[in-house]
């Protein structure tokens, strides 16, 4: 007899598909390289201190937060946390803000849920609302005008303030050029589809190159690390919406191409409203999640106060999703009616 | 009537059939001491009819049916009956069985019986020999094939399937017996078709076994309107519930037979076996198994005698010295053995022999995040997700009747798919027999 290690048992499948957590958080990392680099590009220094003081923040707190546990940052899901939560957030921002809401985000949305796989929100958008509610003035006043000549050299002195020194009222204006959303809201102006889609233009890191994020959604897709149900029904959902309105009232209500280009539809759609944790499981699920995200982004940014809603869609929409999983159980081979 | 509809979900692995799809079926020697059980079927085990030191032909019976639910065990080799007493099996569990010890050069000489003679034989007469010839499904359940046939009268067989989707990953024994054995299969299939009065018959097999398919259709007579089904290498095609919706387009209902909805499902190695022995009147005495796996030298599709020790039988094919994890079946569902001392039964159609290098992968258990992959794999539509979630939450009484546990056949779709690896068909297999131990834990408290 040649065979001499001892045998071991295990439960069958004996074969796995290969895949695994970091697996998934690695694509998802790729992903966003590119919409990381462009942001860099576009806003020189600041946009590179904010992702990496994001980054950092979310590991630190992951680190210090699951001590007891086994070692969770292999598994990548900080993070991917941590680059989204800085691609959501505007480039100027202080940067001890920057910490604090990645700390919060670690904290409030994932660690209190009970960690991987427990959080009912998307972490790194309840690090974003936070800050959303905490500093608003900071959160939606920190734009800085794309490509200026001095972005590699100087920073906005936003940027490097003390905690809770916030910079003397007005110093930001020197340095904003208006969102597209917040422009066609409160001036009535409307980006060109071209700028939209390359992203030439001002807003949150990540909001910016409509182009490169959709690219790296489509790879995340293609190598199926993200269900392509939920971008597919957000993104018509939204177009379908906005080409109605359009052609109702093309004065009041923006093209389809503005309202698909613009703001944070295209991150959060691809990157972040399909958080598996967070989003429903069956495919019925996955097309009815993504209908209400649309509804909700068109709602919002159409009828409330605020010119982007792409945030508070998904955060709705990540509440729904255990009700939706409910109501789209798959019905059992050979089971008729019945279920819970 | 017999379109290429899939099923929903499934999985698609590796295959690694090439190793052994080319490889003639090969006769093994006997081994020097046969452990034989009297248990080698779902149901009870026969009644051993010889004596111990007793010397006996090959072929002769050593073991009588015990009733409807049971069939006889015929000895594989001429030899003395060393001892009968309790026996390991694969499981683990001990069953009654015989120790044969085969004569010194042993022929391959095989006593006949009574032939059952396809001209002249009633259904019952068929349904009897193939009782008395020992046969069960060989694809794995080993369920007497009998009990299968004898239905009640008001049920009819609209549709009898040939089951040749072998959809096991590594496996390619059906493969070479429709391939080989092709006038067999169709001589079973037509004592099949009167046994039973199927108004049709189809032979069901994967693309990628299809030219041994096309053999078996090459050999049908004039006549015999056998067609063959086509369907998608997908695993696991081969279960028969996804089968018949794929060939008649309607489910099973949950907890129902195939012949409920008017079919009945027989493996086509139980069809070529029937096809062998019912003309000779001879009982089950080998069966082929394929051996094979990364651990594995000389890989192949060998005909074993039943009986014959798993250790015996690496020895033969000769392993790596680095084998770690030998299982029955394929990797998918193939029951992992803890010891070699084991014999081979009817229900055997392969083992596989992995060796470390397979488990250098070996994800650690993390959390569930919810990805939904086992829900797009199932092909029961279960919710693989949640019913791990409650299975880690003791509530196994919610599993069945919300979320219907008992639909599960433990493919192990999920859990290869999970990225998390956890081992989900395990936690369902422990929640079935929870609910087994809770089931009879009330009939004990009604009785008293």
């Amino acid at each position: 007899m040649t065979l001499r290690a001892p045998l071991t048992i295990g439960p069958a499948p004996h074969v796995h598909a290969g895949t695994s957590v970091a697996w998934i958080m690695l694509h998802v990392v790729i992903a966003l390289i590119p919409a990381c680099v462009f942001a860099v590009y576009l806003f020189g220094l600041a946009a590179l201190l904010t992702l990496l003081v994001a980054t950092l923040s979310c590991l630190a707190a992951e680190r210090l937060l699951q001590r007891g546990s086994a070692f969770t940052l292999a598994d990548g899901s900080a993070l991917v946390t941590g680059l989204i939560y800085g691609l959501t957030l505007p480039p100027a921002l202080p940067l001890w803000m920057v910490a604090m809401g990645g700390f919060v985000a670690m904290a409030i949305g994932k660690t209190l849920f009970g960690g991987l796989g427990s959080n009912a929100f998307n972490p790194a958008l309840v690090g974003r609302v936070f800050l959303q509610a905490a500093f608003p003035a900071a959160m939606t006043g920190a734009w800085l005008a794309p490509l200026t000549a001095e972005r590699f050299v100087t920073l906005p002195e936003a940027t490097l303030s003390g905690p809770f020194l916030a910079p003397a009222s007005g110093s930001y204006d020197a340095l904003t050029g208006p969102t597209p959303l917040g422009d066609w809201k409160f001036a009535g102006g409307e980006t060109s589809t071209f700028d939209l889609a390359l992203g030439f233009t001002s807003g949150s890191l990540g909001e910016t190159s409509a182009l490169l994020l959709l690219m790296g959604g489509l790879y995340l897709v293609w190598v199926k690390a993200a269900n392509w149900r939920i971008p597919t029904a957000i993104l018509l959902t939204v177009a379908i919406c906005a080409s109605l309105l359009h052609g109702i009232d093309p004065q009041r209500y923006p093209s389809a191409s503005f309202m698909l280009l613009s703001g944070g539809l295209m991150l959060g759609a691809w990157f972040m409203a399909t958080d598996p944790v967070a989003s429903p499981l069956s495919a019925p699920g996955c097309w009815v999640y993504g209908l209400v995200i649309g509804l909700l982004v068109v709602l919002i940014r159409l009828w409330s106060g605020q010119p982007e809603g792409v945030m508070y869609a998904i955060l709705l929409g990540n509440a729904l999703s255990p009700h939706i999983d409910r109501w789209t159980q798959p019905r059992a081979y050979g089971v008729t009616g019945g279920g819970p | 009537m017999w379109g290429r509809s899939a099923f929903r979900g499934g999985i698609t692995p590796a295959t690694h059939k090439a190793q052994t799809q080319t490889q003639r079926i090969r006769q093994f020697p006997f081994a020097p001491l046969l452990e034989v059980p009297l248990l080698q079927h779902a149901g009870r085990p026969a009644l051993p009819v010889v004596r111990e030191g007793a010397a006996v032909e090959r072929g002769a019976v050593l073991g009588r049916a015990d009733g409807e639910r049971s069939v006889p065990v015929h000895a594989p080799a001429a030899g003395r009956v060393q001892r009968i007493a309790l026996m390991p099996s694969v499981t683990g569990a001990m069953v009654p069985g015989i120790y044969l010890e085969p004569f010194p050069g042993a022929t391959q000489e095989v006593t006949s019986g009574p032939a059952c003679d396809l001209a002249t034989a009633s259904a019952e007469d068929i349904i009897n020999a193939v009782q008395a010839a020992g046969i069960v499904g060989l694809g794995g359940a080993a369920f007497p094939t009998h009990a299968k046939l004898r239905m009640p009268p008001e049920r009819r067989v609209r549709l009898l399937i040939i089951n040749g989707a072998e959809c096991e990953p590594w496996l390619t024994t059906d493969y070479r017996v429709m391939l080989e054995q092709p006038a067999d299969v169709v001589l079973g299939v037509r004592y099949l078709l009167k046994a039973t009065g199927a108004e049709a018959v189809v032979l069901a097999v994967e693309e990628d076994g299809r030219e041994a398919g096309e053999a078996v259709l090459a050999a049908a007579p004039e006549g015999l309107s056998l067609k063959a089904s086509f369907l998608p290498t997908r695993y696991p095609q081969g279960a028969e519930k996804l089968l018949i919706r794929a060939l008649l387009g309607v489910e099973v209902p949950a907890g129902g037979l195939p012949i409920d909805v008017g079919a009945l499902c027989i493996n086509v190695a139980t069809a070529a076996e029937i096809g062998r022995l019912l003309p000779l009147g001879r009982g089950i005495q080998e069966r082929v198994v394929t051996i094979t796996g990364p651990g594995v030298l000389d890989p192949g599709n060998y005909r074993i005698p039943i009986g014959t020790p798993l250790r015996f039988a690496l020895e033969q094919v000769g392993t790596t010295a680095d084998v770690t994890r030998v299982f029955l079946g394929g990797p998918m569902m193939g029951q992992p053995l803890a010891s070699l001392d084991v014999p081979i039964t009817k229900g055997i159609s392969g083992f596989v022999a992995f060796t470390s290098a397979e488990y250098r992968d070996a994800g650690r258990v993390q959390p569930c995040i919810h990805c939904g992959r086992c829900v797009q794999a199932c092909p029961m539509t279960l919710n693989p997700c949640q019913l791990g979630l409650l299975a880690r939450h003791g509530e196994v009484e919610t599993m069945r009747r919300d979320f219907h546990l008992d639909a599960c056949f433990e493919c192990g779709c999920c859990a290869y798919v999970c990225p998390s690896h956890i081992p989900l068909v395990q936690e369902f297999r422990a929640a079935k027999a929870q609910l087994r131990r809770l089931a009879a834990h009330a009939v004990t408290e009604e009785k008293s």
